[in-house]
C-alpha cells in the first residue's frame, strides 16, 4: 500500500520540473510541454486525494482538466503556427512586439 | 509490496523523463520523452485504481495531444536552439532556484494539509474502494458526470467547439 504522501511528493516534483522548464526554455513548443507537465502534476494530486478521501469527484475533475488541456493545445499550437508564419521563429526572445 | 515496487519504478521513470523533457535541445526528443512520462503517469493512475482516467490519459494525452505536438514540430521544421547558454546564465540560475523554492513551498502546503487529515476522521466521501470496485470505476465516473456534473460536462462541449473554431480561424490565411 503506497501512502498518499508519496503520490503528493511525486506530484510536487513534477510540478516543479514543469515550472523550471517554463522559466528556462526559450522554445515556445517546449514551454507548452512544460505546461502539460504542470497540468499532469495537478491531475495526479487530484486522483491521489480522490483515493484518500474516497470521493470520486476528483476523477471527474481530472476528466475536465484533460478536456481543457486538449482545447488549450489545439488553440496554442495554431497560435504558434500563425506566429511562425510572420516571424519565422518561435523563440520567445524574438516575440517582443505586440503588433504582428 | 509489489504495489510499492511498481510505484517506485514508475515514479523514478516519470521524474527522469520529465527532466529529460526540459533539458533536451531537440523538440522532437522532448516530445518523445513527454510521451513516456504520460505513459508512466497512466501506470500510476492504475495503481490508484482510476482505470478510466488512465485510459483517457493514454488516449487523449499520449495519443491526440502528443501527435498534435509532433505534427507541429515537424511541420515547422525547427532547427535546434543554437543560442549559447552563456547569454541566459543568470536566468537559468534563478529559474532553478525559484523551482527549488516552489518545490519546498508545495511540500510545506501538502504537509500541513496531511497533518489536518490525521485529525479529521469522519470526513470521507461515500465512495469506498470496495463499492467502486463492485460498481466499476467507469460506471461511477459516468454516473457522476451525467448527474452532479452535467452542467460542466455540457459547457466542456461548448469549450471544445470554441477551440475547434479558434484553431481554424487562426490557421486560415485570410478570414
Amino acid at each position: 500500500m503506497v501512502s498518499l504522501s508519496s503520490y503528493l511528493i511525486l506530484s510536487a516534483i513534477l510540478f516543479s520540473i514543469g515550472v523550471v522548464g517554463f522559466l528556462l526554455r526559450r522554445n515556445t513548443i517546449v514551454i507548452f510541454m512544460s505546461i502539460e507537465l504542470m497540468l499532469n502534476a495537478a491531475n495526479l494530486a487530484f486522483i491521489a486525494y480522490a483515493r484518500a478521501l474516497q470521493d470520486m469527484s476528483g476523477q471527474v475533475f481530472v476528466f475536465f482538466v484533460i478536456a481543457v488541456a486538449a482545447a488549450e493545445v489545439a488553440v496554442g499550437l495554431a497560435l504558434i503556427v500563425a506566429i511562425f508564419k510572420t516571424k519565422h521563429s518561435i523563440d520567445v526572445d524574438e516575440l517582443s512586439a505586440l503588433k504582428g | 509490496m509489489i504495489e510499492t515496487v511498481l510505484f517506485v519504478i514508475l515514479a523514478v521513470i516519470t521524474t527522469i523523463t520529465a527532466v529529460m523533457v526540459i533539458v533536451q535541445r531537440n523538440p522532437v526528443s522532448s516530445a518523445i520523452y513527454l510521451i513516456i512520462t504520460f505513459f508512466c503517469l497512466a501506470g500510476v493512475y492504475l495503481l490508484l485504481h482510476a482505470e478510466f482516467i488512465a485510459i483517457i490519459q493514454i488516449l487523449v494525452y499520449a495519443g491526440a495531444i502528443m501527435v498534435l505536438f509532433l505534427f507541429v514540430v515537424m511541420f515547422l521544421n525547427l532547427e535546434k536552439e543554437k543560442r549559447p547558454i552563456i547569454r541566459h546564465r543568470l536566468q537559468k540560475i534563478f529559474g532553478v532556484l525559484f523551482g527549488a523554492v516552489l518545490l519546498f513551498q508545495i511540500g510545506m502546503i501538502f504537509r500541513s494539509v496531511l497533518l489536518q487529515f490525521s485529525f479529521l476522521d469522519g470526513g470521507k466521501g461515500n465512495f469506498s474502494s470496495e463499492k467502486v470496485a463492485q460498481l466499476g470505476n467507469t460506471q461511477v465516473v459516468a454516473r457522476l458526470l451525467f448527474t452532479d456534473f452535467l452542467l460542466p460536462f455540457e459547457i466542456t462541449s461548448v469549450l471544445l467547439l470554441v477551440a475547434i473554431i479558434g484553431a481554424i480561424v487562426l490557421a486560415k490565411r485570410e478570414i
